[in-house]
């Protein structure tokens, strides 16, 4: 359930929206830094407030919670109809290393949610409530990190997405935690890569058991835009496939595509945009400034599975995806028309080697 | 042996020890908690050649770790008179090559100590700017607990100029914490008369183990091989490293006999390596060379990353390469306005992509009109426009291997030029005023072309002056339209030299120049509308043109 909406205004003078490329200053300091802070800190507190008080609307259909143990790591999800992908995401994840699996059911209607409930490492809470309302899920998601994350490492994810990041079939995700540990490092970045099939979309046949990659074999390799906005020193990095099919005439709008999944979490902190952006600051420095590379992963997207099509006429109708849906009424149309992705400069997905060679991610001093 | 986390790891290591003959003295960190320590003991309760040391505090940097290990190491002699040589290992150190191979190197080099020891002036690699300070300075405080205290305290020191005094005879040397010693030796470090004081100034060095022993067996030493036995790696802060399954081959290459630090869940490493016979893990031909290269090239990508790539863990600021891209390309300015045949003799000469207008108004000017590029960079203006700046180094990044060159001029989005002339892999080349050209073949009469004409040349002048400017890194060359068109073939000469250097053997011939006859009346009409045509510089009458030689000046060599 990608989110996505930029909302711009309310920057403190001096501070531009979003800085390219060499445009990056160094933080705020002064009065006017310690303004911003205290912005910010208000802000995340009001999110917190707002996550405690839609913690009613969470009914825990299968709570297994008492099982997780000290160190292990947890994975939080928000869907709804996702029981096409799930066996896989969950054998993916499983394999990193992932212990226990929060879950999020709004309102699933294809069975997601006893398949979820059967599953001996899947904690499942259910909810009607509106998804928008909720922050696009959210404030239900911040407060079961708020209530059971607390010290562990926590990947927050949406169903359709597989994290990879440097040496992942060799070395579990436990390897990738210590190190940042020992790094000091309490978050870890990925970019959200939109994998898309040779054909027509909706073309194809993958069982929810297999791997989605053998049919979504391709991606755009280097039309990514990156930016740094200032106010939380947060990434926005845009394009991709979908920017460059989608919104060529409005790239403004184009879906966000850097993630923090991973993060020590701790119950203060809060995640301000989906999983683009986060509270306190300082968790969203994912990247390095000095010129060199720190370690980072990639989200393998798989928005693009057949079925994609009758599943964005039916967001169309419900409106729940984005902050002002009536904007992105032509970009479902044209999802809803079956279109082509591929291009003759598409990219055909071989492994993480690859997306490093390509600098899509890094392994930076990680060996 | 040290340990203080995976104890399980640990007591593993100690019965490959131990079932290859080779007692064992185990410290266990105060800190770890005691029913782990308990569950070590009981794990080794069958074996009779292991000891627990007393148990002290082992944090990093401070004397912990050397009393440790003079407990272990006094207690080791005390307990084995059979053993003549004493190593340090870690719980996370692993033998690499087999037990009996390093029996039989050290009983082909006896009394011979195997220790990192350099005396500070050469050390290298110590890192945070403390070297010699290490000795000269007080370092009371824990650096990982009390950072603040501790770093105020040095600079406090170094405010007041203080210094500590050397014991008499002590030389500081520095080395790896981890190495191999003779019984001799040992025995001489552990009953030197001079302990109690020694041990009272390194009780303030700050990392007393990687320098403690370094500095005593010089002083007791007959022979000293400079060199552990035991592989370990640091990142570029001091940290050490941290080998994977995946490193098995790797690990199989080196002349070391002992790896660390080994990740605890390291499975196949363990199984591997702790084979009772362990013949298998031995390495035809070590190849140390190679693991020093990976480490290199990790802390080059860790700490300068791969100029011109910015992406989601590399974001440079100005100052740290923020403004560059990943290769050198070509920007020219004027020269498909003058030629029939610029971009395909471009795309010849430099052996090179060469686009068209990449920042035109209308589209993308791909080379051969593409829709999508490499990467799949779209040719929408809006797009690339949204983010110039990302739009070229990404057109840079995917092309790398292959020399990109451009058309540029005024009638395009001019948003580039800031990054472009701050970009020291730019070349730009510019003929100043040869946007008027398709004015005049547009057949329109100057009266109707006065207002873009001026307006162009405004967009033109804005964009030598940014180029002028003194941050400039991109090289530059500019000529006025009117000393083009007397020697033409100099300054393509010059574009394929500073592109494409290796090109030199080509024999290319010039490009088709579009005749100008009647050019020099359409300048006059422009300023007869009251236009200061000023960028084409004198051009001459139309009585003065002549086409060019169809070769260059200087001949070129074919090899």
């Amino acid at each position: 359930m990608a989110t996505l909406g930029k909302t711009a205004g309310g920057f403190p003078r001096g501070l531009p929206h979003a800085c390219p490329i060499g445009a990056l200053s160094e933080p705020l300091g002064g009065l006017s830094g310690l303004l911003l802070a205290l912005k910010l800190r208000s802000r995340r507190q009001r999110l917190l407030l707002r996550a405690w008080r839609k913690r009613g609307q969470l009914a825990a259909v299968a709570d297994r919670t008492a099982g997780i143990a000290p160190g292990d790591i947890l994975c939080f999800l928000c869907l709804r109809n996702e029981a096409r992908r799930l066996p896989h995401f969950l054998a993916h994840h499983r394999a990193l290393g992932v212990r226990h699996f929060l879950v999020v059911d709004n309102a699933s209607t294809d069975g997601s949610g006893a398949l979820l409930a059967d599953q001996p490492d899947v904690s499942l809470w259910q909810t009607g409530a509106s998804y928008k309302a909720s922050r696009f899920g959210m404030d239900w998601l911040t407060w079961l990190m708020l209530r059971h994350g607390h010290g562990h490492w926590c990947l927050t994810l949406d169903a359709d997405e597989l994290l990879i990041y440097p040496y992942w079939q060799t070395r579990p995700l436990p390897a990738l935690t210590d190190w940042l540990d020992t790094q000091g490092r309490v978050s870890f970045g990925a970019l959200t890569v939109d994998m898309y099939p040779e054909g027509p979309v909706s073309q194809g046949q993958v069982a929810p058991q297999d791997d989605p990659l053998t049919h979504l074999a391709w991606f755009d390799a280097g039309n990514y835009q990156v930016q740094v906005q200032p106010r939380m020193r947060n990434l926005w990095i845009q394009g991709g496939a979908r920017a460059r099919a989608f919104f060529a005439d409005t790239p403004r709008r184009a879906p966000t595509l850097n993630k923090t999944p991973l993060v020590r979490w701790h119950w203060r902190y809060a995640y301000v945009n989906s999983t683009h952006a986060l509270l306190p600051p300082r968790l969203n420095e994912v990247y390095a400034t000095d010129g060199g590379e720190i370690t980072s992963g990639v989200i393998l997207h798989t928005k693009f599975l057949p079925g994609i099509t009758e599943r964005s006429a039916e967001e169309k109708a419900r409106g729940e995806h984005f902050a002002d849906a009536a904007q992105y009424a032509a970009y479902y149309d044209r999802l809803t028309a079956d279109p082509i992705l591929h291009t003759p400069a598409s990219t055909r997905y071989t492994g993480w080697r690859q997306m490093e060679a390509l600098g899509l991610m890094s392994r930076g001093g990680w060996i | 042996m040290l340990c203080h986390a995976a104890l399980d790891r640990a007591a593993q290591l100690a019965r490959h020890w131990a079932q290859h003959g080779c007692p064992v003295v185990i410290h266990v960190d105060a800190r770890t908690p005691l029913d782990q320590f308990a569950g070590l003991k009981t794990a080794l309760a069958d074996l009779p050649d292991i000891r627990f040391s007393r148990r002290t505090p082992c944090e990093w940097g401070t004397f912990g770790i050397v009393q440790a290990t003079i407990d272990a190491s006094t207690q080791m002699l005390a307990d084995f008179p059979q053993v003549n040589r004493v190593l340090l290992a870690s719980g996370s150190c692993l033998p690499i090559r087999p037990v009996r191979a390093l029996q039989a190197h050290l009983a082909a080099n006896p009394h011979t100590d195997f220790i990192e020891s350099v005396t500070t002036a050469d050390v290298g690699w110590t890192v945070g700017g403390l070297n010699e300070e290490r000795f000269t300075l007080r370092f009371p405080f824990a650096w990982k607990r009390q950072r603040r205290l501790f770093d105020s305290y040095v600079t406090l020191q170094r405010l007041l100029r203080f210094r500590r005094r050397l014991p008499p005879g002590l030389v500081p040397h520095l080395g790896s914490q981890w190495w191999c010693l003779t019984r001799a030796t040992m025995h001489a470090v552990l009953t030197h008369p001079d302990r109690p004081r020694l041990d009272r100034y390194f009780r303030r060095v700050w990392i007393p183990d990687e320098s403690y022993f370094q500095s005593l067996v010089r002083q007791v030493s007959s022979r000293i091989e400079s060199r552990s036995l035991t592989l370990s790696k640091f990142d570029y802060q001091g940290r050490p490293h941290v080998f994977y399954d995946d490193h098995l081959h790797l690990l199989r290459q080196t002349d070391a006999f002992i790896a660390r630090k080994i990740w605890p869940q390291a499975d196949l490493l363990y199984r591997t390596f702790l084979t009772p016979d362990g013949d298998r893990a031995l390495a035809m031909q070590p190849n140390p060379g190679k693991i020093n290269r990976l480490f290199a090239k990790a802390v080059e990508r860790r700490v300068k990353g791969r100029p011109g790539l910015y992406m989601q863990s590399r974001f440079p600021t100005r100052a740290r390469g923020g403004t560059q891209s990943a290769a050198p390309y070509g920007v020219c300015s004027g020269f498909a306005e003058l030629f029939h045949d610029f971009q395909p003799w471009l795309a010849r000469a430099l052996d090179a992509r060469a686009h068209g207008h990449l920042f035109a108004f209308d589209r993308v000017e791909f080379a051969g009109g593409e829709r999508v590029f490499k990467g799949g960079l779209s040719d929408s203006p809006t797009l690339r426009d949204y983010n110039p700046r990302c739009f070229l180094t990404n057109l840079i990044w995917n092309t790398r291997g292959e020399t990109q060159v451009f058309q540029f001029g005024p009638a395009d989005e001019q948003e580039i030029v800031p990054f472009i002339a701050s970009d020291p892999n730019a070349t730009i080349f510019a003929i100043t005023g040869a946007f008027a050209v398709p004015l005049w073949q547009s057949g329109r009469t100057a009266a109707e072309l006065r207002p873009e004409a001026a307006r162009l040349q405004k967009v033109e002048s804005d964009f030598l002056a940014v180029l002028d400017r003194p941050d400039t890194k991109a090289r530059v060359r500019v000529w006025s339209l009117s000393e083009f068109i007397e020697n033409p073939a100099e300054p393509l000469e010059e574009i394929v030299d500073l592109l494409n250097p290796r090109a030199a053997h080509r024999t290319t011939g010039l490009p088709q120049l579009k005749p100008l006859h009647g050019f020099g009346s359409f300048l006059q009409d422009l300023r007869n509308q009251g236009m200061a045509p000023v960028l084409m510089g004198d051009f001459p009458s139309d009585a003065d043109l002549a086409q060019p030689d169809r070769t260059f000046a200087r001949p070129r060599i074919v090899r």
